[in-house]
């Protein structure tokens, strides 16, 4: 329980380290995923499903998991197809409870599907990655998460921004990089996404040089 | 250019190949993630792959002796197999994977079967390239890949 009590006193986002939930059903890929994250100095959790996930969660409706929501989850990465509960299908169970969700969830999926990206932003995904993910995309999330959790101290200007921008727009029209194909580069339907993340993307289009890659090499 | 000259030949092997087409950018990706930590990373990842993914082949192989094809079942095993392909930068065997799924999607049961069978070369000949490739490694001892800047 030692490191329930650590997560307890020590605020999250300091210079901690983040700790981060990967779930996908290859074992290539869990293990390729755990070293890009360990690499960019993250403590990760790697589950083969999302049914483990809400397991390692607590949110399985199974009690006495009191051991393993002592550490805390900062991010979870999920992949999209998976045998028995989807990467869609664990988004959704972790945005519609209230312990859980205010964690960032990351989509991967190897298949570039507007509508797929479209749904897994409105449920709430903060990013959709086209697999197979790189170090780069791992930075850039790392950023992302840091900047949140670094809005709690220092970065409180930031805060105040997102806070403001959230209640002026609450549904305004976001345009996330990761919902956007290389043509049109107009924005599409207003998300209820996360406004931050939006914002700290927009200056580069990873996903839509990536995007452009499949469509020349698939 | 490296003066020795185990290292010299993995350099030209790795080069090769990548100029044949066998390996792609995220084989590059991968190296980038080995270190004095985990100097093995890659071939570690290939091992995994290799192993994983012989599973995979055995079930597609089976779904082809049932007649008629399965081809939902088919295109759901390559797709796990694509994708595994893919995350070792498998360039070749990913491009079979691909074809294989669109002879699943049309039902063409005759394209699947050739597409396989070429696939499965691919496969076995990627891997006694990385076997070798591997193994001057190991012999070359902890290096520099080309892609980090000396």
């Amino acid at each position: 329980m030692e490191a329930a009590a650590a997560a307890d006193v020590l605020p999250s986002g300091s210079s901690q380290e983040l700790h981060v939930l990967a779930v996908d059903d290859s074992y290539v890929d869990r293990k390729v995923i755990e070293k890009l994250l360990k690499i960019s100095s993250c403590k990760v959790t790697a589950v083969e499903s999302g049914a483990r996930a809400l397991q390692f969660l607590g949110l399985d409706g199974e009690k006495g998991s009191l051991g393993f929501d002592g550490l805390k989850v900062n991010l979870i990465m999920t992949d999209y197809s998976m045998p028995g509960m989807t990467g869609y299908e664990l988004l959704k169970k972790i945005k519609r409870s209230s312990a859980f969700r205010e964690i960032p969830v990351v989509i991967m999926s190897s298949e570039n599907i507007l509508t797929r990206i479209d749904s897994c932003l409105e449920e709430g995904a903060e990013e959709f990655l086209v697999k197979p993910v790189k170090l780069s995309d791992v930075r850039r999330l790392m950023k992302d998460c840091v900047m949140r959790g670094e809005t709690e101290g220092n970065n409180a200007g930031r805060r105040v921004d997102k806070r403001k921008f959230e209640d002026d727009n609450h549904t305004s029209s976001l345009s996330s990089s990761s919902s956007l194909t290389p043509s049109p580069p107009s924005t599409t339907a207003p998300f209820g996404g996360d406004v931050a993340t939006s914002e700290l993307v927009s200056s580069s289009p990873p996903h839509s040089s990536k995007r452009a890659k499949l469509h020349d090499g698939d | 250019m490296e003066r020795n000259p185990l290292r010299r030949q993995l350099q030209i092997m790795r080069k090769s190949l990548f100029d044949q087409g066998y390996l792609d950018e995220q084989f590059v990706q991968l190296e980038e993630l080995q270190d004095d930590s985990n100097p093995n990373f890659v071939e570690e990842v290939v091992t995994l792959y290799y192993r994983d993914s012989a599973r995979l082949i055995l079930n597609i192989e089976q779904a082809l002796e049932r007649k008629p094809y399965n081809f939902h079942k088919l295109d759901a095993y390559m797709h796990q197999f694509k994708g595994s392909s893919s995350s070792i930068g498998a360039k070749k065997v990913k491009a079979e994977s691909t074809l294989f799924r669109e002879y699943c999607k049309s039902g063409n049961g005759e394209g699947c079967m050739r597409c396989f069978q070429q696939l499965k070369k691919e496969y076995a000949t990627l891997r006694k390239k990385l076997e070798a490739y591997f193994q001057v490694a190991r012999q070359a001892g902890p290096m520099e890949t080309a892609c980090r800047p000396k």
